[in-house]
């Protein structure tokens, strides 16, 4: 029970982060059918701008400044990169995002080093919250809840309750027809990049801290945003909050559970020892394939169900 | 068809098995009698990456299948060759000739691909691409959980000195080795060539180009885009073959993301569409890899941002650029382009030296300095803490950037002018 409590807690923060960086990805990816490469690269540079931030102005302001600046870039990648080489086909676009996801990683090696920074949690919220059977909850994954759960209600909101939320909605699925009516549908795929990258570099600001701030986090956190991303399903927001929530559990109990076939095999009768035909694959443990999960998931999903969850329409 | 005919239609082969050859003796050490083993790695290198490059360019040029885990093939076939190797050794079976060690290689990569592309060619397009990446991420992972196929962290080692050569060669040299390496790589590129004349190869294009008709026509793309992947497959273990006949070791990076990447940007910045771009592209990529790697730890930034200006302005490639000129020379009026590519040349190299030079002087502060190097550049020495080196670097890299702009303004009408006066000519283009 205990185990369960603090892991639920723990994976809700993971999925809730998860949510944050596929949100983004999800609206560009459903409206412009570029899969953003580079998308886990801002969320890394989200990171290290809240880093050097807060070293001159503090955590809070970084916490604004960060995702700011992270949007603006994105802004830029859109008007000058993508929108040059959407003429040239997908493919292109598919590509020049990999090339960006290249360089900017380089560029942040070069910029802080290969090694992690220390980017900390800041003193105000580095204090336990509540103890759940003898554990402690941290007041900064409480805080990072708050700001995923006001996050969600803002695009909800956004998205459902305003003018541009609407024309955006029916760029997702018309973009023809929107530009016919009038509207003009390149800024308004400008702004959904910017924003989706702004959201990505909030995530980066929260996630950052929480995590390890290094060089290779934009490459173990992006596949897994695809994974959420394809999961969820093209244009349904809701299909990627319920995905990244159960990939945030997935992972976070499959690190805990620590069981493998051959406990399962165990249960009918039958022990594997190491001369059993295929030990070697019915030993390993859950914990051990938890980083694999994902994949398997992707994997299975894009072949049997290529829509994902609540899409609507294929991948 | 008699030889003359055959010469002039494929002289590009010849050309390449002639600097194969060559291409060593440039660096032969005549003094000691000996090729210099840096030379011979990088050209076997080169090779087959070349062969890898041309069986990702299958999926990626000719059918237009993006895949992001391509090095699973070229790493299961490498493994294969391991095993195949020790079992060899370790058995002493004469039957197995050496030279026909790598087909052990073609044909791991041969099941890899009947696999993985059963499930991989379900889908096309951006699908196809995701699921290449799912399954990429799944086999490098499970090559550090598997020990005894793929031997974990520390990989798996063998021994290419095997005594069943048919023609008595023992295989202890690299000079040795790199001869059977050319042998292999020719016949894989040239059966590969074929391929692309064959009715699948005609009808992966046609998927390429549209899908729907191709269905139309009467074709099952999935089943044509399977028979690709599975060839491709082949041939991608094959370079993996050759891979671990070079190196004699085989670790989990052969099949990981960074391999599969690197066949990626051999083949585009080479250019997919003609069938010798990736060859070209491989050249590159792997001359950078491994010559600029020498002089500074930036290389992979220069090779990220050659990706991306391909990708922006000339998403043909190299091949793409070379087949832009052809209408010219056909009119003989190339020598017309001369001067306007003298004159873009300057600003390129201005803005090149002072994005280099910012590039070089930002790496030395984060991670040169550290490890106590002394920076120079352009053969001066420079201090990376002054202000200075950096102003003037910037100011190269900016004044560079806005006069080729100018200049490319310049260029283009020249070029256009040039183009417009092939068309009126009849010149196709």
């Amino acid at each position: 029970m205990e185990v369960f409590v603090v892991s639920l807690l723990n994976g809700l923060v993971y999925g809730m982060l998860l949510f944050m960086l596929a949100s983004g990805l999800t609206l560009i990816f459903s409206m412009m059918g570029v899969l953003n490469f580079a998308h886990a690269s801002v969320y890394m540079l989200g990171a290290y701008f809240a880093y050097t931030i807060s070293l001159y102005l503090g955590f809070w302001p970084a916490l604004i400044l960060a995702p700011i600046l992270c949007g603006l870039l994105g802004a830029a990648i859109e008007m000058y990169g993508l929108r040059q080489v959407h003429r040239h086909g997908h493919i292109p676009e598919l590509l020049f995002t990999f090339g960006l996801a290249l360089i900017i990683e380089k560029v942040v090696q070069m910029t802080w080093g290969m090694v992690a920074v220390p980017y900390r949690i800041p003193d105000g919220l580095d204090f336990s919250l509540f103890t759940i059977y003898g554990t402690q909850f941290p007041a900064y994954r409480a805080f990072m809840l708050l700001i995923s759960a006001l996050m969600f209600a803002a695009i909800w909101l956004g998205l459902t309750r305003t003018r541009i939320g609407l024309i955006i909605q029916a760029s997702l699925t018309h973009p023809d027809m929107v530009g016919a009516l009038g509207h003009n549908v390149p800024r308004v795929f400008t702004i959904v990049f910017a924003a989706g990258t702004a959201l990505a570099g909030l995530a980066g600001v929260i996630g950052g801290n929480y995590r390890v701030t290094e060089p290779g986090m934009a490459f173990s956190m992006g596949p897994i945003v695809f994974v959420v991303v394809v999961f969820g399903g093209l244009g349904s927001l809701t299909g990627c909050f319920i995905a990244s929530i159960i990939m945030g559990l997935i992972q976070t109990f499959a690190v805990v559970l620590d069981y493998s076939l051959a406990d399962l095999l165990e249960l009918v009768g039958i022990v594997v020892t190491k001369a059993t035909p295929g030990a070697e694959f019915l030993t390993v443990s859950l914990p051990r394939i938890g980083a694999l999960l994902p994949f398997i998931l992707l994997v299975l999903i894009l072949v049997l169900r290529p829509r994902g969850l609540m899409g609507t329409r294929d991948t | 068809m008699n030889p003359l005919y055959l010469l002039r239609r494929h002289w590009v082969w010849l050309a390449i098995l002639v600097i194969m050859l060559a291409a060593p003796f440039l660096f032969y050490d005549w003094s000691r009698g000996r090729h210099s083993g840096f030379a011979l790695t990088l050209m076997s290198e080169m090779a087959l990456m070349a062969v890898f490059a041309l069986s990702y360019n299958m999926l990626m040029g000719q059918a237009g299948l993006l895949s992001f885990g391509h090095a699973i093939l070229f790493g299961i076939g490498a493994y294969f060759t391991a095993h195949t190797l020790n079992w060899v050794k370790a058995n002493d079976i004469m039957w197995l000739p050496a030279e026909l060690i790598p087909l052990a290689g073609g044909v791991g990569g041969l099941c890899c691909g009947i696999v993985a592309g059963y499930v991989a060619t379900q889908q096309r397009s951006t699908a196809f691409a995701m699921i290449t990446l799912g399954l990429g991420e799944l086999f490098a992972a499970a090559a550090l959980m598997f020990m005894t196929f793929f031997g974990g962290e520390g990989g798996i080692t063998t021994n290419r000195v095997i005594h069943s050569s048919i023609f008595g060669v023992a295989y202890s040299s690299a000079w040795q080795v790199y001869c059977l390496l050319i042998a292999w790589s020719m016949f894989a590129a040239i059966l590969m060539y074929l391929l692309t004349q064959t009715p699948l190869g005609r009808i992966a294009n046609a998927t390429r180009d549209n899908y729907e008709r191709t269905q139309f026509v009467g074709y099952n793309p999935r089943v044509v885009r399977y028979w690709q992947f599975i060839l491709a497959g082949f041939f991608a273990g094959i370079a993996g073959a050759l891979y671990t006949l070079v190196y004699e070791i085989v670790t989990f990076d052969t099949l990981a993301a960074v391999k599969s990447a690197n066949a990626l940007l051999a083949a585009f910045i080479g250019g997919g569409g003609g069938f010798f771009g990736p060859i070209l592209g491989a050249v590159v990529v792997v001359g950078l890899q491994s010559g600029v790697s020498l002089f500074t730890s930036a290389w992979l930034l220069y090779l990220g941002v050659l990706f991306i200006v391909m990708v922006m302005y000339a998403p043909g490639g190299l091949i793409g650029i070379i087949g832009l000129h052809a209408p010219i020379a056909r009119m003989g009026r190339l020598g017309e382009l001369m001067v306007p590519y003298l004159r873009a040349l300057v600003p390129t190299v201005v803005g090149g030296a002072g994005f280099v030079a910012v590039v070089e002087l930002a790496t030395h502060r984060t991670i040169g300095a550290a490890q106590g190097k002394k920076l120079s550049l352009f053969a001066m020495p420079v201090d990376s803490s002054s202000l200075w080196p950096w102003a003037i670097a910037v100011v190269l890299a900016v004044a560079g950037a806005l006069w080729l702009r100018a200049e490319g303004r310049q260029f283009r009408l020249r070029w256009n002018a040039l183009i417009e006066d092939a068309k009126a000519r009849g010149i196709g283009v």
